[in-house]
C-alpha cells in the first residue's frame, strides 16, 4: 500500500477498513475498502450523500457502530490498532485522544444532567481531576467557545440553551480533556445559516490554536470549501476522490465530485437557468452494482465501468480518484451553459 | 413551589366533592338499605333505627350532614358494626395495608427494576428471554393462584412461614402475602424497566457517553438510569394506591384484617358511611399519589416544570 499524502507525521492512518452489518442472511458492506490517512493538525473533510457511509466510518474509527456491525481492515492511530482493540484501551483513545462531536446536539447531550456535570466528567474521568479543578477547567474550555458568562452556564440544563450554545459546549466538552483529532460528524447541520457560520469559524480557530486534527463530515460542499486542507469524497461506502481542497474545487476528477459541484449555486458566477441534480439515487448496499457503484447515474460512462469495480488511484501527486474515465469532465458545465 | 402544592391541594377539594357526591347518589339510588332483612322487623324498631341514623330524612339533608361530617373529618358510624364509627375501622385496617403493600411495592421496585435492565442489557440472550417469559406468567397468574401456592409450599410443605393471620410488626407474618401481592407488579416493572432502558440504550446521548470514553458503570449509574425510570413513575402513582389499600384476595387468602375485606361487604350490606368512607380515602390517596408522582417527574426529569 502506498502512503498517501499526509502519511508524514500522520496521526491517523485508515487501510482497507469495511464495516458492515448483517441483514437478511448476507453482509452488508456500508463503508467499503477505505483507506484514509489524517495528519497533525489536519482538517479532512469527507463528503458525499446521505447514507453514503460516512458518518459509519466515523463512527469505526472510535469503535461505535453498534454489537452487530463487523469491521475488517485497520485502524492505525499513533502507534496503536484502534480495531480490535480491547474495550478498556478504547476507553482511553476514545474522548482523550480522539474527540467527537455529534450532528444534532439537543439529542447528543444528556438532557438528564447539567451542561457542567457532562463537561467535568471528561477531566475528571481521563485527567483524574478533582471536582473543583474540573469545574474550573469547563468555565475555561466554554469561554474558550466563546459562551458567555460560563460559570452560570455550567449549571444550566441543555434545553435551556439555544441550538448554536447547545453545540458550542459539546464542542467544549469533547475538546476539554484535549484530544489531539477531533470527529464532528455534520456539526453544523441542524443549525441555522449564521450560527453554522459562528461553530465554524469557532472550530477553524480552535484549530489554530491547538493545532487540533480534524475529520469533518458533512454533505454540504460550501462548509468543506471554506474548512478542509484535504477532501475524500464518498459514494456508496467508498472514496471516489481525495485531494487537496483547492485542487478538487479547481479540477475535479470523478465525474461524482463534478456533479456535487453543479448541485450548488454559486454567488461568483453567473447563476444556471436551473441547478442540476444527480439523476437517479445512490444504490442500496444491498444492491450495488457489479462494476463501479456510480456507474448507473454516471454520463461519462463506458463498458468497463459496468464489469469492473475501478481502484482509486493517484492520478497527480496528492490526487487520487477511482474512475475509468480519464478523458475531461465538463459535460455539466456544457449542460448549464 | 409551594405556591404549586397549595394550588393542586386546593384543586384536590371539588374533585373530592364530585367523588362523594356521585358514591352517595350511586349508593342511595341502589335498591335496599343497610336494615333490610328478610325478617320482617317491627315498624316501630325500623322507624327509631332510621331516626338514629337519620335516614328518615330528606335525601338532601342526609347528603348536607354527610359533607359537613366529612369536612369535619368524621366519616360516621358504620351501619353494619355497631358501636365502631369508620374512622376507627380506617385507623385499624389501613396501618396493615400499607405495611403489606408497602413491603410489596419495595420488593417489585427492587426485584423488577434489576430484572428489567439485566434483561436489556443481555438482550437477546438467555438473562433476557428466561426472566422476560417469567414476566409474562407473573402477569397472567391471578394473585387467587399465586397466593395458595405459596402458602402450600412455605407453609404447609415447608413449614417456614406461617399460613396466615397478622401479628403487627411480625415480618415472618409479612412476608408472603407481602412477595403475593408483589409479584404481578415486579412482572410489570420488570417489562417496563426493560423497554425503558432498551429506549435509553439507544439514544444518540448513550452514544455520546460512549464516545467520551467513560466507564460503562458511570454510564449506567449516572447517563443511563434515570431517563429510564420516567415511565416508571406514571405507573407508580396509581400502582401505589392499589397497594396501599389492601388487596382483596390477599387479605381473605392470608386472614389480614385489612380495609379491602370491609370494602365489598360494606357495598354488598349498604353500609352506606363504610363504603362512602373508603371510597373517599382512595380518592384522597389518589389524588395524593398523583400529585408526588408529579413531584417526581419534576425531580428525575429537568425538563418538566411545575407550574
Amino acid at each position: 500500500m502506498s502512503t498517501q499524502h499526509g502519511a508524514e507525521g500522520g496521526l491517523l492512518q485508515i487501510r482497507s477498513l469495511t464495516v458492515s452489518y448483517p441483514h437478511a442472511g448476507a453482509q452488508l458492506d456500508v463503508v467499503r475498502d477505505v483507506d484514509l490517512d489524517v495528519g497533525t493538525g489536519e482538517i479532512v473533510g469527507l463528503v458525499g450523500e446521505s447514507g453514503c457511509g460516512k458518518t459509519q466510518l466515523l463512527l469505526a474509527l472510535l469503535g461505535l457502530n453498534g454489537a452487530r456491525a463487523q469491521r475488517r481492515g485497520s485502524i492505525h492511530y499513533r502507534g496503536r490498532e484502534l480495531l480490535g482493540a480491547d474495550p478498556a484501551s478504547l476507553r482511553q483513545v476514545r474522548g482523550a485522544e480522539i474527540g467527537m462531536v455529534f450532528q444534532d446536539p439537543m439529542t447528543a447531550l444528556n438532557p438528564y444532567l447539567t451542561i457542567g456535570q457532562q463537561i467535568t466528567e471528561m477531566r475528571r474521568v481521563h485527567r483524574g481531576d478533582g471536582a473543583r479543578a474540573a469545574e474550573r477547567h469547563a468555565i475555561t474550555m466554554l469561554e474558550a467557545v466563546h459562551i458567555a458568562d460560563a460559570a452560570r452556564q455550567l449549571r444550566r440544563y441543555p434545553h435551556e440553551l439555544s441550538g448554536g450554545m447547545r453545540q458550542r459546549a459539546m464542542i467544549a466538552m469533547a475538546l476539554s480533556a484535549e484530544p489531539r483529532l477531533l470527529l464532528a460528524d455534520e456539526p453544523t447541520t441542524s443549525l441555522d445559516v449564521t450560527v453554522q457560520a459562528q461553530i465554524l469559524s469557532l472550530l477553524r480557530e480552535l484549530r489554530e490554536r491547538t493545532g487540533i486534527a480534524m475529520v469533518l463530515v458533512t454533505h454540504d460542499m460550501g462548509v468543506i470549501a471554506e474548512m478542509a486542507d484535504r477532501v475524500a469524497v464518498m459514494y456508496a461506502g467508498g472514496i471516489v476522490e481525495q485531494a487537496g481542497c483547492e485542487q478538487l474545487f479547481s479540477q475535479a476528477r470523478h465525474p461524482y465530485t463534478e456533479a456535487l459541484h453543479y448541485c450548488v449555486p454559486r454567488l461568483d458566477e453567473p447563476p444556471p437557468p436551473r441547478l442540476t441534480t444527480i439523476g437517479g439515487a445512490p444504490p442500496s448496499p444491498a444492491a450495488r452494482p457489479a462494476g463501479c457503484a456510480f456507474e448507473p447515474r454516471c454520463l461519462y460512462r463506458s463498458d468497463i465501468c459496468r464489469r469492473r469495480s475501478p481502484a482509486l488511484l493517484e492520478t497527480t501527486p496528492g490526487h487520487w480518484k477511482a474512475c475509468h474515465h480519464d478523458g475531461p469532465l465538463g459535460k455539466l458545465r456544457e449542460a448549464a451553459a | 413551589m409551594a405556591r404549586y402544592l397549595l394550588r393542586r391541594l386546593l384543586g384536590a377539594i371539588p374533585t373530592l366533592l364530585v367523588i362523594a357526591t356521585i358514591a352517595f347518589l350511586l349508593l342511595h339510588a341502589a335498591p335496599g338499605g343497610p336494615f333490610d332483612s328478610e325478617k320482617r322487623m317491627l315498624p316501630e324498631i325500623q322507624r327509631a333505627i332510621e331516626a338514629r341514623y337519620h335516614l328518615n330524612e330528606p335525601l338532601w339533608r342526609q347528603y348536607v350532614r354527610y359533607l359537613s361530617d366529612l369536612a369535619h373529618g368524621d366519616l360516621g358510624p358504620s351501619f353494619q358494626y355497631r358501636g365502631v364509627s369508620v374512622n376507627q375501622i380506617i385507623a385499624q385496617g389501613l396501618p396493615v395495608d400499607a405495611t403489606v403493600g408497602l413491603s410489596a411495592l419495595a420488593l417489585a421496585l427492587l426485584a423488577g427494576g434489576a430484572i428489567g435492565v439485566n434483561a436489556a442489557l443481555h438482550r437477546g440472550t438467555r438473562l433476557d428471554y428466561v426472566p422476560m417469559a417469567a414476566a409474562v406468567l407473573g402477569i397472567s397468574l391471578p394473585v387467587f393462584v399465586i397466593a395458595p401456592l405459596l402458602i402450600l409450599i412455605f407453609a404447609v410443605d415447608l413449614h417456614w412461614l406461617p399460613a396466615g393471620d397478622w401479628v403487627a410488626g411480625s415480618p415472618r407474618h409479612l412476608l408472603l402475602p407481602a412477595v403475593a401481592l408483589a409479584l404481578p407488579y415486579t412482572a410489570y416493572v420488570a417489562r417496563m424497566m426493560r423497554a425503558s432502558t432498551l429506549e435509553v440504550l439507544h439514544s444518540p446521548f448513550m452514544r455520546t457517553a460512549h464516545a467520551k470514553g467513560l466507564p460503562p458503570r458511570l454510564i449506567l449509574w449516572r447517563h443511563a438510569l434515570r431517563p429510564t425510570l420516567t415511565p416508571l413513575i406514571s405507573f407508580l402513582g396509581p400502582a401505589i394506591v392499589g397497594l396501599v389499600t389492601g388487596s382483596i384476595v390477599v387479605e381473605t387468602v392470608f386472614g389480614l384484617p385489612g380495609i379491602g375485606r370491609y370494602f365489598v361487604t360494606a357495598a354488598l350490606n349498604r353500609d352506606y358511611t363504610l363504603v362512602m368512607g373508603i371510597t373517599v380515602l382512595y380518592g384522597m390517596l389518589i389524588i395524593l399519589f398523583n400529585l408526588l408522582a408529579d413531584l417526581c417527574y419534576a425531580w428525575v426529569d429537568p425538563r418538566v416544570r411545575l407550574h
